[in-house]
């Protein structure tokens, strides 16, 4: 259980998707499992599309329907715990935040992680997106193989020597 | 020298409570052993949590920065005296410190003791083998001076901070080879252990350091998995190799100095140990003497912020000086306060302040 290993079940993940037919536009995924007093996903969303309620301990909603999978709250969350999922065809398209150094490059290969770190499978770096209002952190594009969709959350980054 | 308001320790609560002071008109010097002010924000490179009122997702280094403009607008009004150690405080409000080695006395007519907190220690084995460090110096170490502390680490408690810096060491090129904690879950926020789980960092419950292994330095760690008592289970020891053992088990408040001038102390657990006795204004049983920050109780940054707030004001009420709608102003800061600590990760602390008596 996720309050032992910092992994959440595959219940809590799901609970957090919509119907798989709805990523075929991108959609932000939050991942936040426990009240934490928090709410810059809700208050930098563009489209109003996610929700904090007045006691800011309550986790965000969000309402699929309005969120376009722009990335703005990937990179407000202090938790780093959203990401933006799309499928297009066989592929699933991912957008993760990213806070390493050097950042991958595009076309890079690279491996993918589930989210207790394990190598899942490897991915196309589409894209890599760093500006000042990003403060830092970076958003990565990833393509992999649709099937992966729920599972993949991270790529390997350059830690140890 | 003297000045209206003396402020002993530059972090968040000091800064904000010298700020608010500041722009009621009233003189401050503010005194910090360290190089630079700012207290933990100088090496706080997440983003923060809470509301845009306490700047959340907004680095810790950045905040400092915002903070730190804000008092450059007051030259006339402020000093700052840095690499200042505060040796001794009286009940006449004189405060001497030791600076280059030269000692010397300044004055002033109120007191505000944001003091902070320092880390507590755990007992183990060669924990005096160079390599054991805290896991606030570590991040000091890393993050306001350039420089890593190993290659590879275990982390020892998985309180926000033992998260954090599990990650930053990570940011850092560092290996981090696992992190274990005595209890039976995670003590921080879940999202930072996802984070660092994400990227194959494990988690041990109930699990903590044996003994540090090593010559001159450490070379490996020994780590046992503990009973429902906390006592090691003998036949579960594992060996790590690692250079550097990080210890993250918590933080106790700084109150040394509100000791020495006979503020009344009590011993609360909840809050870190021994917290002063303070009222709903953050004064202490003495007379002019405000107390704020980590110092009354061990919470978030962005907490501490608020408290230095309402201290600032408090101690400019308390001096006799007109603050505009300083009612509504002290009830919205009061609200704020009680929002960031509802919630499970507040518990502890709403339990801590209910033992204190008062409504902080």
């Amino acid at each position: 259980m996720i309050e032992k290993t910092g992994v959440p079940t595959r219940t809590q993940i799901l609970k957090e998707f919509p119907d798989l037919i709805v990523l075929k536009k991108p959609k932000a995924i939050i991942e936040c499992y426990k009240d934490i007093p928090c709410n810059p996903c809700d208050t930098s969303c563009p489209f109003d599309a996610i929700h904090v309620p007045q006691d800011i301990n309550q986790r965000p909603q969000i309402n699929f329907d309005k969120c376009t999978g722009c990335g703005v709250c990937v990179y407000h969350c202090p938790g780093l715990a959203i990401t933006v999922r799309q499928i297009k065809a066989d592929k699933a398209i991912l957008k993760i935040p990213y806070e390493f150094v050097p950042l991958p490059q595009k076309d890079a290969i690279v491996k993918v992680l589930d989210r207790s770190g394990k190598h899942l499978t490897d991915g196309l770096i589409k894209q890599v997106r760093i500006n000042e209002s990003q403060d830092k952190t970076a958003i990565i594009t990833i393509e992999i193989e649709a099937k992966h969709i729920i599972e993949a959350m991270t790529i390997e980054v350059p830690y140890g020597s | 020298m003297h000045k209206e308001v003396i402020i002993i320790g530059a972090g968040p609560a000091g800064l904000t409570a010298a700020s608010q002071l500041l722009k009621i008109g009233v003189e401050v010097m503010l005194i910090d052993r360290n190089d630079l002010v700012g207290g933990q924000l100088t090496k706080q490179t997440h983003m923060f949590f809470g509301s845009e009122k306490q700047h959340a997702s907004k680095r810790g280094i950045d905040i400092l920065t915002m903070l730190d403009e804000k008092l450059k607008q007051y030259p006339n009004k402020l000093t700052v005296f840095t690499q200042t150690t505060v040796v001794g405080l009286y009940n006449d409000k004189v405060v001497t410190c030791i600076k280059d080695d030269r000692y010397f006395k300044l004055s002033a007519d109120a007191i505000i003791i944001a003091t902070g907190a320092s880390e507590k220690s755990l007992p183990f084995e060669n924990n005096d083998l160079p390599g054991v460090y805290a896991a606030g110096a570590v991040q000091t170490l890393m993050n306001v001076y350039g420089v890593k502390p190993g290659h590879k680490v275990l982390m020892v408690g998985s309180g926000n901070i033992g998260l954090i810096v599990s990650y930053q060491l990570m940011q850092a090129g560092v290996h981090v080879v696992g992190l274990v904690e005595a209890a039976d879950h995670i003590s921080g926020y879940l999202v930072h252990a996802s984070k660092i789980k994400r990227l194959g960092v494990d988690l041990w419950m109930n699990t903590s350091v044996k003994k540090a292994i090593g010559v001159d330095s450490v070379e490996a760690v020994e780590i046992w998995q503990l009973d429902d008592q906390w006592q090691g289970i003998p036949g579960t020891e594992k060996q790590l190799e690692v250079d550097t053992i990080c210890i993250a088990v918590g933080l106790a408040p700084l109150t040394e100095l509100l000791q020495q001038i006979g503020a009344e102390v009590v011993y609360i657990r909840e809050l870190g140990g021994n917290v002063p006795r303070v009222n709903k204004h953050y004064e202490t049983s003495i007379n002019n003497v405000f107390a704020c920050g980590d110092v009354t109780g061990i919470e978030e940054a962005s907490s501490a912020m608020i408290a230095g707030e309402i201290t600032g004001i408090e101690t400019a009420l308390k001096l006799g000086y007109h603050v505009p709608n300083h009612t509504a102003k002290l009830t919205q800061l009061h609200c704020d306060l009680d929002t960031l600590r509802q919630g499970p990760h507040g518990s502890k602390i709403r339990q801590g302040i209910a033992k204190l008596g008062v409504q902080l």
